[in-house]
């Protein structure tokens, strides 16, 4: 905007694009020679004297996000060297504003759409005909069968932990599917579901799940709400008092399906110490490898929302499967046209023709700041 | 050697080996420990609720200047949630549930797009300076490869048949090999948490180095 000046030190001020406000952009241009700091003061409309607003960092750019969106302000630089100082002001009053859209998520914006796109299209497919839509069918949807059985010949109950996140979590929710398939199985055998919780709402959902899984197996009066209990909201409380449940009540089938944090190993290895069949399924990448060595059977990530679809036929969540399904086709599709493309660009460019490697990089730029 | 007179130093140590007993079996010493932990823990959790976010962010904005009544709307939502303990009003929790995880699936989803996919696929294309020397080069076809045959392992719309399967089976390798890095890695994480534990037994209690 305004800058001022001694031997051409000058200052811009803007108000910083793309935000959500409470920010205006200080720019310094020409900072002398042998600068040690650079001072910033700020006046706003109305006042009289300007006031301290910190310190500019050598690349002599910063954002003041000290400032009240609507007031206006003036801007001054001081820049001090060893035996002097340069000032520098903006001349016209700057205010800061957020905006409705931030520019640099439009290619956000473009995949949002397609994938949500997509994923409707095939939520509006799975409503008309459910069985159409074809999803590979998992191995650990089979065990759970087999785990549930076994526990109900042992006499032994069935233990459900469904991780550390709450009810936002998209792991809790496949996990929450997977548990009425499960209560629907209890139920039938006439076997025991045990439930602890971490999460309060994560606790009422399970309740409600399980007594209508009681219910559509026909056996209401076998569910028993206090099998499904809060433990606490201390990572490795739950995890102590979940090993204690183990230990003590024995069960012959456990579920660890949701999202996991470190206490995951010390959950699965005193599982796999009492014997039980270990059935787990985790979004928390970090987590996978633990359960992998320690459990019978591990959904891995994706594959767990991929098995609650599959359990339900529900057609939002058959959608959503299909849906990202396309998604990593047309990113497979995406990576292998930019290397076919990034490999020519290099040959071009080597040739003495850059314009291919300036698309190629400005399409990069696009996909991952939204300019290009 | 100069054992620690300070109690709760010898608590702690006691609890730790209480807990450690377990190792061995499960036993009253670590049932003891487990209950202290978990109530604690609760206790813990409810007064940093009362403290943290009940007192500033509920009363203090209602009840002194300038009051917040804005505020009155999220506090009514998340009262319904209490509507669990009716049997005649139990239907109110929908409401604060689905305002709940549709607010954070709307907050969600742009942040997740854009550094779990979008940055990703920036970060896989073959670019030349991935090809700077012998080493770099096969690292760069490394991964592309292990990208390609793990999004096809983790694609459900197709039986696993032929080529398919075949680039599947070599996306699990992948997996596994990753896995296997991050088992190790975080091992070694917790052996020196053990490590940290049996310093404090070792010096801060008992005194020997």
């Amino acid at each position: 905007m305004i800058f001022f000046l001694i031997i051409g030190f000058s200052i811009v001020a803007n108000d910083t694009p793309n935000d959500a406000g409470g920010s205006i952009l200080i720019t310094t241009y020409n900072i002398p020679e042998g600068t040690q700091k650079i001072e910033l003061y700020r006046l706003a409309k109305g006042d009289t004297i300007y006031e301290e607003a910190g310190l500019i960092p050598p690349r002599g750019e910063c954002e003041d996000v000290s400032v009240v969106d609507g007031v206006e302000y003036l801007y001054r630089v001081r820049a001090i060297t060893e035996d002097t100082f340069y000032v520098a002001e903006t001349k016209e009053f700057i205010s800061s504003s957020p905006q409705w859209f931030n520019r640099t998520r439009i290619t956000v914006l473009l995949f949002f759409i397609l994938f949500g796109g997509v994923v409707l299209v095939y939520i509006e497919l799975a409503k008309k005909n459910p069985k159409g839509l074809f999803i590979r069918k998992l191995p650990a949807l089979d065990a759970i069968d087999e785990a549930v059985g076994r526990s109900t010949e042992m006499g032994k109950p069935v233990l459900f932990v469904p991780g550390l996140e709450g009810i936002t979590d998209a792991g809790t929710l496949a996990s929450i599917t997977i548990l009425e398939k499960v209560g629907k199985r209890v139920a039938e055998y006439g076997s025991r579901v045990i439930h602890p919780n971490f999460d309060p709402i994560v606790m009422t959902t399970a309740q409600e799940t399980l007594k209508t899984a009681f219910s559509e197996a026909g056996r209401p009066d076998a569910f028993n709400k206090d099998d499904v209990f809060y433990l606490t909201y201390e990572q490795f409380g739950f995890a102590a008092g979940v090993d204690g449940i183990m230990l003590r009540e024995k069960p012959g089938a456990i579920f660890l399906q949701g999202y996991f944090y470190a206490e995951s190993l010390i959950l699965a290895e005193t599982g796999y110490s009492i014997g039980a069949i270990q059935i787990a399924g985790t979004n928390a990448t970090t987590q996978l490898p633990f359960f992998v060595a320690a459990c019978d059977y591990v959904l891995l990530g994706e594959e767990m929302f991929a098995a609650s679809a599959y359990i339900s036929r529900e057609p939002r969540l058959l959608g959503s499967i299909k849906g990202s399904d396309l998604a990593k086709l047309a990113i497979l599709c995406l990576i292998g046209a930019g290397v076919i493309f990034g490999t020519f660009a290099v040959i071009a460019n080597n040739a003495g023709n850059p314009s291919y490697l300036g698309i190629f990089n400005r399409v990069l730029d696009f996909i991952a700041r939204g300019n290009g | 050697m100069s054992i620690s007179t300070s109690i709760w130093i010898w608590i702690a140590a006691l609890l730790t080996l209480m807990i450690y007993s377990f190792l061995y079996k499960d036993n009253p010493f670590y049932r003891l420990a487990e209950h202290i932990f978990m109530g604690l823990s609760l206790g813990y959790t409810l007064v940093i609720l009362w403290y943290d976010y009940i007192i500033p962010r509920i009363y203090q904005p209602l009840f002194f200047s300038p009051h917040q009544w804005s505020l009155i709307f999220p506090i009514l939502l998340g009262m319904m949630t209490f509507g669990i303990f009716s049997k005649k009003y139990n239907w109110l929790i929908k409401y604060p549930l689905a305002f709940y995880v549709s607010a954070f699936a709307a907050i969600q989803i742009p942040v997740m797009l854009r550094s779990w996919i979008l940055k990703q696929v920036e970060a896989s294309f073959l670019t030349p300076d991935k090809f700077s020397s012998v080493f770099n080069s096969i690292n760069a076809i490394l991964i592309f490869v292990g990208l390609v045959t793990t999004l096809i392992y983790f694609y459900f719309s197709k039986k696993r048949e032929h080529g398919f399967g075949a680039a599947a089976t070599v996306g699990i390798v992948f997996i596994m090999v990753a896995f296997g890095a991050a088992f190790g890695y975080t091992v070694m994480a917790r052996i020196s948490l053990l490590i940290g534990r049996m310093q404090f037994l070792i010096q801060d209690w008992l005194g020997i180095m």
